[in-house]
């Protein structure tokens, strides 16, 4: 079955938790136990709806306060599709959960309070979806109920957002815009009686639609090596194969290759998945590939096909964001994961940062957690990467922190 | 002709995340229950390996309350793979008194794996313990990582995890800490049973509908069993029940079920109102029941 991930974005008390609630109640996947829970809890607590944000916010503290702090995942499915929402926090110090979110999602929902409009947060979150690429965007103008269910107000956000969106530089990026009430149910699983002027899609029937061709972007076949498989037994004594994920597109049997950082040429014999062996193989399988002759390639490589090479550097230009409390100055120390790849790496300089909310870049020396700015890294040993534009697999690497081995930022290559 | 594999996202991920456990870790283990998910983890790492052998060995920490049908099945699953097991057993941490065995109407064995289990981590120097929990499966799951990094006290820092971008896993520890890897974090049950139909994995068979004698209790159906304590007025009947989730029988409840297939068993999951952990005893006690038990190391 297909497998959809989406983010959700917004800010405090946008109603993010009452649509996922929502979503999960109306396509009945909230089970008996789960409502019971939710009823018990909203009622000690004395409100009287259904308080649906009980059923995703998980941690203690989360409860106590009533906010979302860390990406929770949450699943659903119809009799189409599987659908996985990483539901992030929409306060301004948690950009790196949404960056986080966004990172392993293909569709984007960005929650408006529709009696707030188009507001500072509203560019941010849209800001890190044209950032990371995301391919689809829904504009979910939400407590529609609260404004009258006023055709005008949903007019006028619509149109604030599309001069917004007339500054992003993802082109390719689809936005679609719904207005809805999560806590009433309209235009989110089942059309809303009280906005008959909206002939448009509701947030599922949008979503039911979606093919994998909408929200993967092709690009080129690179397959970084994770582990080479050699079984030593009698039956398979001379077995060598590169174990491996597809990323980018798809590669056949004969295919001619080149290994990197090697540069050394050869041919794919065989594809094997467990004890089946195939022609082909697509983005997204996770394979075994041998090749015609015996060469050295060890994790870490990356095999690629000989008339796609993809541009081999010690030094790049990168777009950062920072997730650490520990600052990122020039001449630290990090250790850039690139794919299966790990490579001692220098801050070479920081240039600027760069506003979230499309006001442009500042001069910098630093970056603070949650900022974002150009960085050019130099590295120990060459990368072999696309720009993040042209490839998204093969332009994306995290920096660990030597000292601490935490995730302290991710990076997209220019 | 000419074949494409077709790809299944998730099992893919989850073979994707066995491979970068095995070349970002010394010692993995995988930490085996004998329960539909972590049988299933056992074919994604086959699949993630051949035709070389599963590079690591299975833990199972044994409470002593398990249903012998599980222990029966664990050993045959073992022999045929020619796996290696490792079995720890939470009696002896009871009888060394590192652990109070717990009493009265809900005493289970349960809490007191973690103790077992962090000592086994220690003894074999184990860096990377693999298990097959799910987000789907209860609310504090749902926060956790791929890679989940714990202290040298098996301890989860729930509030500070390493974010996870993309693909791309940062499992690189300090001597003395260890990771929980979830290969299986996006699978829904759903996903699991229809895994298990299609690839024709062998469970055992206390998943299918049987006759058992069980008491009620909370509304929920609990074995009848040694180790199962009982008070005098609960009544012992006879029901054709099965076991959606199998932990050990102090904390397993069973449901009603006249599914003997697995084709059946897939169909009533598909329609069914009630969550798996519904059935989960050791769930009931709190809100924040898991959250506190993977503080400590539970997993």
């Amino acid at each position: 079955m297909e497998v959809l991930k989406i983010a959700t974005a917004g800010s405090v008390d946008d109603g993010k938790s009452t649509l996922i609630g929502r979503l999960l109640y109306d396509t009945k996947s909230l089970t008996t136990d789960k409502i019971e829970a939710i009823e018990k809890s909203s009622k000690q607590k004395g409100y009287d709806y259904l308080d649906f944000s009980l059923a995703t916010d998980g941690l203690v503290a989360e409860r106590e306060q009533g906010i979302t702090i860390d990406v929770a995942h949450i699943y659903f499915s119809t009799a189409k599709k599987s659908y996985i929402i990483a539901d992030t926090p929409g306060h301004v110090e948690y950009t790196r959960n949404m960056v986080t979110g966004a990172s392993t999602s293909q569709v984007s929902i960005i929650l408006i309070d529709a009696r707030k409009g188009v507001i500072e947060q509203t560019y941010r979150h849209f800001f890190i979806n044209n950032l990371l690429r995301v391919k689809e965007v829904i504009v979910a103008i939400n407590k529609m109920d609260l404004v009258d269910y006023s055709e005008e107000v949903y007019n006028k956000i619509k149109a604030d957002f599309q001069a917004l969106n007339a500054k992003s530089t993802f082109k390719e990026q689809n936005v679609s815009y719904i207005p809805l009430s999560a806590i009433n149910g309209g235009n989110v699983v089942d059309k809303s009686e009280n906005m008959t002027w909206y002939d448009g899609q509701t947030v599922l029937e949008h979503l039911e639609g979606l093919h994998s061709s909408d929200v993967f972007e092709t690009g080129k076949a690179r397959f970084p090596v994770q582990t080479v498989i050699r079984p030593k037994t009698e039956e398979y004594h001379d077995f060598r194969g590169y174990a491996g994920k597809l990323y980018g597109n798809s590669i056949k049997v004969g295919d001619a290759v080149t290994v990197l950082p090697s540069l050394t040429e050869s041919k794919v014999s065989k594809i094997h998945f467990f004890d089946k062996t195939f022609d082909e193989a697509v983005a997204g399988s996770s394979i075994t590939i041998e090749l015609e002759n015996d060469i050295n390639v060890t994790r870490g490589d990356m095999i690629v096909k000989s008339s796609e090479l993809p541009k081999i550097e010690k030094e790049i230009t990168t777009t950062v964001c920072w997730m650490d409390s520990k600052k990122l100055v020039a001449g630290t120390k990090y250790i850039v994961q690139h794919n299966t790849n790990s490579v001692l790496a220098k801050v070479e300089s920081i240039k600027n940062t760069i506003s979230t909310d499309y006001s442009g870049t500042k001069e910098a020396s630093q970056l603070a957690i949650n900022e974002i700015g150009e960085v050019t890294i130099k590295l120990s040993k060459p990368l072999y990467f696309d720009a993040y534009n042209d490839n998204k697999s093969n332009g994306a690497f995290i920096l660990i922190d030597t000292a601490t081995n935490t995730t302290a930022g991710v990076g997209f290559i220019r | 002709m000419s074949s494409v594999l077709k790809t299944n996202a998730l099992e893919s991920e989850a073979i994707y995340i066995f491979r970068e456990v095995i070349s970002q870790f010394d010692k993995p283990v995988l930490l085996f229950s004998g329960g539909k998910d972590s049988i299933t983890l056992v074919r994604l790492a086959q699949k993630a390996f051949f035709p070389a052998k599963i590079p690591f060995p299975l833990l199972h920490v044994d409470t002593g309350h398990n249903f012998p049908e599980t222990i029966a099945f664990r050993d045959k699953l073992v022999e045929e793979l020619g796996l290696e097991l490792i079995v720890r057993n939470v009696q002896d941490a009871i009888d060394e008194g590192k652990v109070v065995e717990e009493t009265g109407k809900y005493s289970s064995r349960n809490s007191l794996q973690t103790i077992t289990l962090l000592d086994a981590i220690e003894e074999f120097k184990f860096d990377a313990c693999i298990g097959g929990a799910r987000r789907d499966e209860e609310k504090a799951r749902a926060k956790e990582r791929i890679f989940s990094v714990r202290d040298d006290f098996g301890q989860w820092d729930e509030k500070n995890q390493r974010p996870e971008l993309f693909d791309i896993l940062n499992g690189k520890i300090e001597n003395g800490q260890n990771v929980r890897v979830f290969p299986i974090s996006n699978w829904t049950e759903l996903d699991v049973w229809s895994y298990i139909e299609k690839e024709h994995i062998e469970i055992p068979s206390i998943y299918f509908s049987h006759k058992r004698k069980v008491f009620l209790r909370d509304g929920l159906i609990w074995s009848h069993s040694p180790f199962v304590y009982q008070e005098e007025d609960e009544q012992i009947e006879e029901r054709i029940v099965r076991f959606r989730t199998v932990g050990d029988m102090t904390c397993t409840a069973a449901v009603d079920s006249y599914a003997e297939t697995i084709q059946e068993v897939v169909g009533e999951i598909r329609t069914s109102t009630i969550s798996e952990r519904g059935a989960r005893i050791d769930d009931k006690r709190s809100e924040a029941a898991m959250e506190k038990r993977k503080q400590q190391g539970y997993f």
